[in-house]
C-alpha cells in the first residue's frame, strides 16, 4: 500500500452537478487537494481548470515510432538483407507494405498509450493507492482538502465550506494516507 | 443537460434508478452464488470443451489428415470456422469504438459484454489457421524473428501474413480498450468486496482511486483508443477477405470483397451479441439496461448491414455475368446450382430473407423474434464462408481433379471445442465481472434514465435521483436554511445513508 503521509479532509456530496457548483464555490476561498468521482463527470476538467491531457501526443509519437519501424524494417528485408522477387515485382514493393505497416502504427501507438497511461497515473497491477470512502466508487463525489499543515480553525473553515456547498454534514470526515 | 426533459426520446435506463442501485444490480451477479441455470451452462459448455479436445488432440497428434480435406480442396471447415469467428469478433469493437465516435448513448448497455464476445471470439477464430499449420509447435515461424537460418524472413507481400498481423494487433487493442474500461469497474467492486475477494479486485483494479485528473486521462484515453480501433476494425476484416481476393481463384478475385466482407462481419457479429444479450439480460436480470430500445437499435443495424450482404450477392452474380468470363460464370452457376446448391440456398435464405422482417418496427421490438433471427443469422453467415470457400475450390480448372468435399467427426469436433471455448471464458466473464459498464452507464442515467426522458419522466425533475437533488435548487443557501436542511434530513435520512455514517464510524 503505498502511503502519502497526508490528512486530508474530505466531504462527499450525492449529486455531481451539486459536486461542480461547490468545487467553483470552493475554489475562491480554498485550495483543494483532488476530487474522486465514480464516473467521469462531464465539466469537472473545466472547474477544477485541470490542462488538457497530452496522452494523444504521446500516442501520435508512439504511431509515428511503429509505421517507421514497421516500413523501414520491411524495406530494409526486401532491398538490402535478402532480396527476393514474388511474383515478378519489385524488390522495393510499397504498396503492398502498407498493411503491416498500418496494423503496425496501430499497436504500437495503443499499447504505447494504455502503458504511458497507467505509469502517468501511477496505476497498474500490483498498485494499492490509499483511498478515503468506498461509496467513492459508487454513487459519491468527494472534495478533498490537505490539512496536514493546516490549523485549526482553518479546517473549521473549510468544513464549512463543504457543508454550505452541499455536503451533509455526516458525510464530511478527516482521515490519515 | 438533465435540466430538459424529453418526452419522445426513449429511455436507454429503465426502473428509475440511483446512481447506487445501478452499483447493486450491475454487482450483485458477481457476489452471489451461482445460480443453477449457469452451473448447467457451464457443465454444458465444459461438455462441448471436453469433446473437442480430444478432437483438437488427434488433430495435432495425428496430424491435419484426420480432416477430409484434399487436393483440390485445401480449405474446409477450419478456414470457414477462422472467417466466421473472426467476423462476429467485430461486433464489440465496432460497438465500443464506432458508436463511441458517434456518440451513440445506447452502447453503454451493452459495450461490455460485445467487447469481451470479441474477444473470446477472436481466440477461437485464431486456433483454425494455427491448426491448419498442421505442426502447431513451429506456428512463431509465422513472426520475423531474427533466426539462424539466414536469417530467413517471412513474406511481407503476402495476405496470410498480413493476417498474422491483423488478427494479433486486433486482439491485442481490443484486449488493452476492454481492460482499462473495466479498471474503474473492478475498483468498485473492490470497495464492495471483503477478504480475499477484496484482494482478487485490488489486483485487477489497479490502484484505482476516481480522482478527477484520472478520469480525465481516462477519457481522452478511451477517445483515442476508440479512434484507434475504428480503422483497425475495418482493416481487420478487408485483410482477411485479402486472404482471398489477391488469389486467381474464380469466385475469389473480386474487388466487393473487403465491403462486402466487412458489412458481413459486422451483421453477423450483431446478431451474436444480440443471441448473447437476450440470454444475459434474462439471466443475470438486466432487463434495466439493456432494453428492447438497445435490441431495436442493434436489429436496425442487422436489416442495414443484411441487406448490404445482399446487394453485394446480387452484384456478384451481375458480375460474373456480365464480366463475359467463362470461369467466373461457371463458378457462380456451380454455387447456385452445382453439388453443393443447398448451402448457397441456406446462405441466401438466411442472410438476405430471413433479417428483412426487420424492416418491421414490431419485429424489430419482439424479443423472440430477434432471437431467433440471430441464430438464423450466424447459420447464415456460416454457410456464407463456406460457400465462398469449398464450392469456389471444389470444382477447379482440370476437370479431372474435380472433387466433393465433407467434413470427420474431428474437423466437426474442432468446431465444438471453439463453441465449449466461448461458452465457458462468456460464463466466466459474466461472473466475475461487470457485464454492463458501470461508471458509463451512471454518466449516461441524467439523459437517458427513465426518470428524466421517455414517457415517464418526471415533469419538473431538474436534478438528480432522490438523494441528493435536494441541495442544489436553492441558488445561494443561507446559513440558518442549511441547519435546518440538515435536521430535516438526519431525522428523515435513508437506509443507505444510515449505512454510510455506520460505515464512517467504524473507518474513524
Amino acid at each position: 500500500m503505498r502511503v502519502l503521509n497526508k490528512k486530508v479532509l474530505y466531504g462527499l456530496y450525492d449529486d455531481e452537478e451539486v459536486l461542480l457548483k461547490a468545487i467553483k464555490e470552493i475554489k475562491k476561498e480554498a485550495e483543494i487537494w483532488d476530487v474522486f468521482t465514480p464516473f467521469p463527470v462531464h465539466g469537472l476538467e473545466h472547474a477544477m481548470d485541470l490542462k488538457e491531457s497530452r496522452l494523444h501526443i504521446s500516442g501520435f509519437l508512439y504511431g509515428l515510432l511503429g509505421a517507421a519501424t514497421a516500413f523501414g524494417f520491411m524495406s530494409w528485408v526486401f532491398t538490402r538483407d535478402w532480396p527476393i522477387i514474388f511474383g515478378g515485382k519489385p524488390y522495393f514493393s510499397a504498396p503492398s507494405f502498407i498493411p503491416i505497416t498500418f496494423e503496425f502504427t496501430v499497436l504500437m501507438a495503443a499499447v504505447g498509450m494504455v502503458v504511458t497511461f497507467y505509469l502517468v497515473c501511477g496505476l497498474g497491477p500490483g498498485v494499492t493507492n490509499p483511498y478515503l470512502h468506498p461509496r467513492i466508487t459508487d454513487d459519491k463525489f468527494c472534495i478533498a482538502f490537505d490539512i496536514t499543515k493546516t490549523s485549526k480553525e482553518e479546517v473549521e473553515h473549510l468544513r464549512h465550506l463543504l457543508q454550505e456547498t452541499g455536503a451533509p454534514s455526516n458525510q464530511i470526515h478527516s482521515k490519515n494516507i | 443537460m438533465s435540466g430538459v426533459v424529453s418526452h419522445t426520446r426513449p429511455p436507454l435506463v429503465t426502473g428509475r434508478k440511483t446512481y447506487h442501485q445501478i452499483t447493486e444490480d450491475i454487482c450483485s451477479p458477481t457476489e452471489q452464488v451461482p445460480s443453477g441455470s449457469w452451473v448447467l451452462c457451464l457443465l454444458g459448455a465444459l461438455g462441448l470443451l471436453g469433446f473437442g479436445a480430444v478432437a483438437v488432440f488427434l488433430t495435432i497428434w495425428v496430424g491435419i489428415g484426420t480432416w477430409n480435406l484434399n487436393k483440390t480442396v485445401g480449405w474446409g471447415w477450419d478456414i470457414t470456422n477462422f472467417v466466421w469467428w473472426v467476423g462476429i469478433g467485430h461486433a464489440g469493437t465496432l460497438i465500443s469504438a464506432i458508436l463511441l465516435l458517434f456518440r451513440q448513448k445506447w452502447r453503454t448497455g451493452v459495450n461490455r459484454a460485445a467487447e469481451a464476445m470479441t474477444i473470446f471470439a477472436v481466440m477461437c477464430a485464431g486456433l483454425f489457421p494455427l491448426l491448419h499449420m498442421g505442426r502447431i509447435w513451429v506456428a512463431f515461424f509465422t513472426l520475423p524473428y531474427p533466426n539462424t537460418r539466414g536469417p530467413l524472413w517471412v513474406n511481407f507481400n503476402s495476405p496470410l501474413l498480413w493476417d498474422v498481423f491483423a488478427i494479433s494487433t486486433y486482439f491485442t487493442v481490443s484486449l488493452l480498450f476492454w481492460y482499462t474500461g473495466l479498471v474503474p469497474d473492478f475498483a468498485t467492486i473492490r470497495d464492495r468486496a471483503k477478504g480475499f475477494r477484496k484482494k482478487i479486485y485490488n489486483f485487477l483494479s489497479f490502484g484505482w482511486t476516481g480522482a478527477a485528473k484520472h478520469w480525465q486521462r481516462w477519457e481522452s484515453l478511451s477517445l483515442i483508443l476508440a479512434g484507434l480501433a475504428t480503422p483497425l476494425v475495418l482493416s481487420v476484416h478487408t485483410i482477411v477477405s485479402f486472404d482471398f481476393a489477391t488469389s486467381v481463384i474464380p469466385g475469389w478475385h473480386t474487388t466487393i470483397f473487403p465491403p462486402y466482407f466487412v458489412a458481413g462481419a459486422i451483421f453477423s457479429g450483431f446478431a451474436m451479441v444480440q443471441t448473447l444479450m437476450i440470454i444475459t439480460r434474462k439471466v443475470l436480470k438486466l432487463e434495466d439496461y439493456i432494453t428492447v430500445e438497445h435490441i431495436e437499435s442493434m436489429n436496425k443495424v442487422i436489416v442495414l448491414t443484411g441487406s448490404i450482404v445482399g446487394v453485394a450477392y446480387l452484384t456478384e452474380l451481375f458480375i460474373a455475368w456480365y464480366s463475359g468470363y467463362i470461369y467466373e460464370q461457371f463458378a457462380f452457376y456451380n454455387r447456385a446450382l452445382g453439388p453443393y446448391w443447398w448451402s448457397y440456398f441456406a446462405m441466401m435464405t438466411c442472410n438476405v430473407i430471413t433479417p428483412q422482417f426487420f424492416w418491421s418496427r414490431k419485429m424489430r421490438r419482439s424479443i423472440a423474434v430477434t432471437f431467433v433471427l440471430s441464430i438464423i443469422v450466424n447459420i447464415g453467415m456460416w454457410f456464407e464462408r463456406f460457400v465462398i470457400i469449398v464450392t469456389s475450390l471444389h470444382r477447379d480448372f482440370l476437370p479431372s481433379s474435380w472433387a466433393y468435399y465433407s467434413p470427420t467427426w474431428v474437423e466437426v469436433g474442432d468446431y465444438l471445442f471453439t463453441f465449449g471455448l466461448f461458452g465457458t471464458l462468456y460464463l466466466i466473464f459474466i461472473r466475475v465481472a461487470p457485464v454492463v459498464a458501470i461508471a458509463e452507464i451512471k454518466s449516461i442515467l441524467k439523459t437517458s434514465g427513465d426518470q428524466y426522458v421517455g414517457p415517464l419522466a418526471d415533469a419538473h425533475h431538474p436534478h438528480g435521483p432522490e438523494d441528493g437533488g435536494e441541495h442544489s435548487h436553492k441558488v445561494e443557501p443561507t446559513k440558518e436554511e442549511l441547519v435546518a436542511d440538515e435536521r430535516a434530513e438526519s431525522s428523515s435520512s435513508s437506509s443507505s445513508e444510515d449505512v454510510l455514517s455506520n460505515e464512517d464510524k467504524t473507518e474513524e
